[in-house]
């Protein structure tokens, strides 16, 4: 990076954040900090939900699936139009109708006390024990690659996103956002031009296109109903609804992002506006994935695209070895790209087929080249993590773009990094605030500049917790699959005491209660006694949880039927 | 009936003013349009170029 790049780094992501301070810094009023601007149209609340969900993995890791794997990960969102559309019928307008701040307070008033505060804690631990992996999973990638300190950029990154959240609240998150989303946009769209500019001579995006379908980087539908396959048109509707529905809808980061604005309208059309673009979104990132893979077959690149990893053993004989058998293998798949290219244009179909067939046997073997180079470095480092795909992309923009254009993609990293940790900032202090410390201090509720300064502090020590968990995480990299599979652990029974409160009206506080409890039991008893995927969690917690709740309101004794009818 | 359950219902039922959309429901069903012809979209795409 030269000194264009840095001011367009520094000046767009030090620049966003100081314009979300300077316009928030009057914030008083406690709704405004909480659920932003009452004017907020739904442009600023579709590109906010939208910014929330889109964090530095989304742009590190999604190109590099793209690259590895082919498109077929676009089908995991096909769920969640379908889930918006549940979350606009029935979600957004209870939430709006009760005027919370947040979704767990909608558990208090439809159930009781404890239910609600069940729902808040267990947001709190999920999203609180994964505030630190936000900053650290795009930290550790960027300063391995820039050669940077990861505790300075995990610092500097935590330390700029308290500033903005803790003085405005949710209305400099949404603010921020926007510029955000569009800088974001408009680095995507520059790495997919010279992109494009940067493939070989006569090798346009069709044929760059066929190349890729040709070498299985294109199959984006698939209709299989084989469940050993990981991504299919149907785990993406009924897996990716379910998993879209509890996010969306149960998740105070989103539901923050769309409770407040001017209307009911606001909400919804930004919840649409979300529904229309995510899958072609989605479609373009991973779309510069497969894009990157044909180019990389014109263009040298490292066997392993962690350098930093791979040269701890550049005196390595072995290591050398492998990278001469890449180049090698490389070559060969280069011609015969060229030869299947040629043979596609004339009109004889035994010669493409059989070109075709070098084709697929040469690339097998350049990655049958790049696997043997993982299994060296395991073999010289048993804690040496192998997944290379999350550095093609930003191999890529460093070695790849003008300058100017490389501070500007490696400020969309740093941008999405900012942009989901401040949503969930904000969301873990507006739940503190509101469902524990005011829950307990009631006669606190009517002093708004108070609540306002114990909002922020919260926020802040949030804010403070995740740069110190972000910095222990480096000494333990498994933690972030554990964090993972603890967020799949508490989703699922979250998930289903909302939908006891929408759909199920007969089921009363203590029975979704004690309901939630045994299904969270089962879960913890079910994770540590069997092996299956830890996915599946969401769903087993969530129907648990339904079916227990249905089971116990009808055997709890009547008295508490007859408390909880009353008080409802 | 409250007036303030009177007033949320109003709300609801109050038109997304959006061209060429009078109803909600509308709204609704052109995402989910959006949404099967992206998918058919993909399919055209994945049996073009695989």
């Amino acid at each position: 990076m030269n000194v264009a790049d840095w001011i367009v780094l520094l000046g767009t992501i030090v620049g966003i954040a100081a314009y979300g301070v300077w316009r928030t810094r009057h914030v008083r009023s406690i709704s405004t900090y909480l659920r932003g601007s009452a004017s907020a149209g739904w442009g600023t609340i579709g590109l906010s939900v939208m910014a929330t969900q889109a964090s530095a993995i989304t742009f590190l890791s999604i190109p590099g699936q793209g690259f590895e794997s082919g498109i077929g990960f676009v089908q995991n969102y096909f769920g969640l139009p379908l889930a918006l559309i549940i979350v606009c019928t029935v979600f957004l307008p209870m939430y709006r109708r009760l005027n919370v701040y947040t979704a767990y307070e909608f558990l208090g008033q439809r159930f009781d006390k404890k239910t609600r505060l069940l729902g808040a804690g267990l947001f709190l631990l999920q999203r609180g024990l994964a505030a630190g992996v936000t900053i650290y999973a795009p930290a550790i990638i960027l300063s391995t690659v820039l050669g940077w300190r990861l505790d300075l950029v995990i610092v500097f990154t935590g330390l700029l996103v308290i500033v903005y959240t803790v003085t405005g609240g949710s209305e400099a998150v949404a603010l921020t956002h926007k510029w955000q989303m569009t800088m974001i946009s408009a680095g995507m769209v520059t790495a997919l031009v010279v992109l494009l500019l940067r493939l070989p001579e006569g090798l346009g995006f069709t044929e760059a296109a066929h190349v890729a379908g040709a070498l299985g980087k294109l199959q984006a539908v698939d209709f299989s109903l084989d469940p050993s396959r990981r991504y299919t048109v149907w785990t993406g509707v009924f897996g990716g609804l379910f998993l879209s529905l509890s996010y969306f809808g149960t998740d105070q980061s989103q539901v923050q992002r769309y409770i407040g604005g001017a209307s009911l309208r606001e909400g919804r059309l930004g919840l649409m506006f979300n529904a229309v673009l995510k899958i072609p979104m989605q479609f373009v990132i991973l779309l510069i994935g497969a894009l990157l893979f044909v180019f990389y077959q014109f263009t040298a690149h490292p066997v392993f695209f962690n350098q930093a990893e791979w040269r701890r053993y550049a005196d390595d004989g072995r290591f050398a070895a492998l990278e001469l058998q890449h180049a090698d293998a490389l070559a060969q798949s280069q011609s015969a790209i060229r030869a299947w290219l040629q043979a596609r244009t004339s009109d004889d179909a035994t010669r493409e087929a059989r070109a075709r067939a070098t084709m697929v046997a040469a690339n097998n073997r350049t990655a049958a080249v790049r696997a043997e180079a993982r299994v060296a470095l395991v073999a010289a480092d048993p804690r040496t993590k192998t997944k290379d795909s999350d550095y093609v992309f930003i191999t890529f923009i460093l070695t790849q773009l003008p300058h100017g254009a490389i501070g500007l993609l490696v400020a969309v990293m740093f941008a999405a990094a900012l942009q989901s940790k401040a949503a969930e900032l904000a969301a873990l202090g507006a739940t503190t605030t509101i469902d524990f410390w005011r829950h307990f201090r009631p006669l606190a509720a009517a002093d708004e500049g108070r609540n306002v300064r114990v909002a922020r502090r919260f926020t802040a020590m949030w804010g403070l917790f995740a740069v110190a968990f972000a910095l222990f995480a480096g000494f333990a990299e498994n933690l972030i699959e554990a964090i993972n599979i603890l967020g799949s652990i508490f989703y699922g029974v979250l998930l289903g005491l909302f939908l006891v409160a929408f759909f199920l009206r007969r089921v009363g506080g203590s029975a979704v209660f004690f309901a939630a409890l045994v299904a969270e039991g089962l879960v913890i008893v079910m994770y540590l006694s069997l092996n299956i995927g830890y996915l599946w969690y969401n769903i087993i917690g969530c129907a648990a949880c339904v079916a227990f709740s249905v089971a116990l309101q009808g055997v709890l004794p009547p008295r508490v039927r007859a408390h909880e009818d009353r008080a409802g | 009936m409250t007036r303030a359950r009177r007033r949320d219902e109003r709300v609801e039922a109050e038109p997304p003013d959006v061209p060429g959309f009078r109803t909600w429901r509308g709204i609704y069903l052109f995402v989910f349009g959006w949404f099967v012809l992206v998918v058919v979209m993909l399919t055209v795409f994945t049996g073009i170029f695989s």
